[in-house]
């Protein structure tokens, strides 16, 4: 039974990345257990891309995924509300000034 | 430290982004009973795609031509999709896959009522895209704009597949409509069978529904369990019109001055009884799950010995590199 547990166990998560055509992202759709990669890869085949929905996939385990937390008053993402000087509307030219 | 204002609590937080309408993500911090209710909601409904393979599959070997078998192939399959996209978004709330499994089979969660009743002609399988699924598209629609975004990207997801759904099925219909007279009264007696069977899909009458209110408060559910009853009612009397069969319902008219069609009383007491277990198929259903489950065990058990044996042939190899 022990044993049991540990080969369930070894069942990891994956997350799934499809690219929907040529010239964009990957972009996460979802998740699938799977034994390894490449059967991960098949499942999210069959599971993900079942009618034209991918040209690409990735998986990639779930715990290997580093993450930030999600909270947006969080700290982390701080320095990018504070640089407004790297927007393009915070520069004034005059309006005659053409192609800016 | 001078006099910076508090930080609102986590809580307020969360009541914040909620009142926004902005989506609650998994690793956000969510009060306990929203992520129970949802794994409950997410957890059963998944159950529900699970089961609901069986009664169609029922007629996958008898389908009536070959485009007929495909069709349905298809569609069972996408219904085990949907079940693997609604665990996928329960595990993002902390729920483990094996453990939903074993839920189902030990009865400790449920699955929709609907599926305990028998496909018992090929007829059924067009009733079934027609009324179950429809009535499906109405729960689901909703549920795309639900406030958890793991639920509700897989809704999307899944509500552009229940489109071929039902449409396949009122196509399947219409071909028998158009055929004998003993087609024509399968589709009858399909119809009478699932009508109200499918009406209690939509769940208990909203004085009867307990989880109803805190789910709308948290925007789970969009819409009561009476209102996309009526929605249903309303959109299906039309196509059932045009299809040329009678819906079982002596009561069911018009209402001019409420603008939707009136009904009669649901059989609640059959409802109950279903979800109890003593439906005409509770039983067949779960022996069934369990029986692939068990029978699948070994496949489960060779791939990870596979993978195991693998990545330790891999790490090995590795070390030699170096």
């Amino acid at each position: 039974m022990a044993e049991h547990r540990e080969i369930r166990a070894g069942w990891p998560l994956f997350e799934v990345f499809v690219r929907s055509k040529r010239g964009l992202n990957h972009v996460h759709v979802g998740s699938l257990r799977a034994a390894d990669a490449e059967m991960a890869l098949r499942h999210a085949r069959d599971l993900y891309t079942r009618r034209n929905e991918g040209v690409s996939i990735w998986v990639v385990k779930s715990s290997d995924i580093a993450a930030s937390s999600p909270d947006e008053k969080d700290p982390f993402f701080a320095p990018s509300a504070d640089k407004v000087y790297r927007h393009p509307t915070f520069y004034d030219i005059p309006e005659h000034v053409p192609h800016m | 430290m001078s006099t910076t204002t508090p930080e609102p609590s986590l809580e307020q937080h969360f009541e914040d982004v909620i009142a926004r309408d902005q989506r609650i993500e998994p690793r956000d911090w969510m009060p306990d009973g929203y992520r129970k209710t949802l794994i409950r909601q997410v957890a059963q409904h998944a159950h529900s795609e699970i089961i609901g393979m069986q009664p169609e599959a029922n007629w996958i070997t008898r389908a009536p031509s070959l485009r007929r078998k495909a069709i349905l192939l298809a569609k069972v399959q996408d219904e085990a999709g949907h079940g693997l996209y609604l665990y996928s978004a329960a595990e993002t709330l902390g729920a483990d896959r094996t453990e939903l499994t074993e839920n189902l089979i030990e009865s400790r969660q449920k699955y929709s009522s609907i599926f305990n009743y028998p496909t018992l002609g090929f007829a059924d399988v067009g009733v079934i895209g027609w009324l179950v699924d429809g009535a499906a598209i109405c729960n689901q629609v909703p549920l795309c704009r639900s406030s958890f975004g793991p639920y509700a990207r897989g809704m999307v997801r899944i509500c552009k597949e229940e489109s071929f759904h039902q449409r396949q099925g009122y196509e399947l219909l219409m071909t028998m409509m158009g055929g004998t007279e003993d087609q024509r009264r399968m589709v009858q007696d399909a119809t009478n069978r699932w009508w109200w069977p499918s009406l209690m899909m939509f769940g208990p009458p909203d004085h009867n529904s307990p989880n109803t209110a805190q789910s709308m408060a948290w925007k789970i559910k969009r819409h009561t369990n009476d209102e996309l009853r009526q929605r249903f009612v309303d959109m299906t009397v039309p196509q059932a019109e045009a299809l040329g069969v009678t819906l079982p319902d002596p009561e069911l008219r018009w209402n001019d001055e409420r603008g939707h069609y009136d009904f009669g009383e649901i059989d609640w007491a059959e409802f109950t009884q279903v979800i109890a277990g003593n439906g005409p198929c509770n039983t067949q259903r779960l022996a069934q799950r369990r029986r692939a489950h068990e029978d699948g065990a070994w496949v489960r058990d060779a791939a990870a010995a596979y993978a195991a044996k693998h990545a330790a042939k891999h790490a090995g190899k590795h070390a030699g590199d170096r």
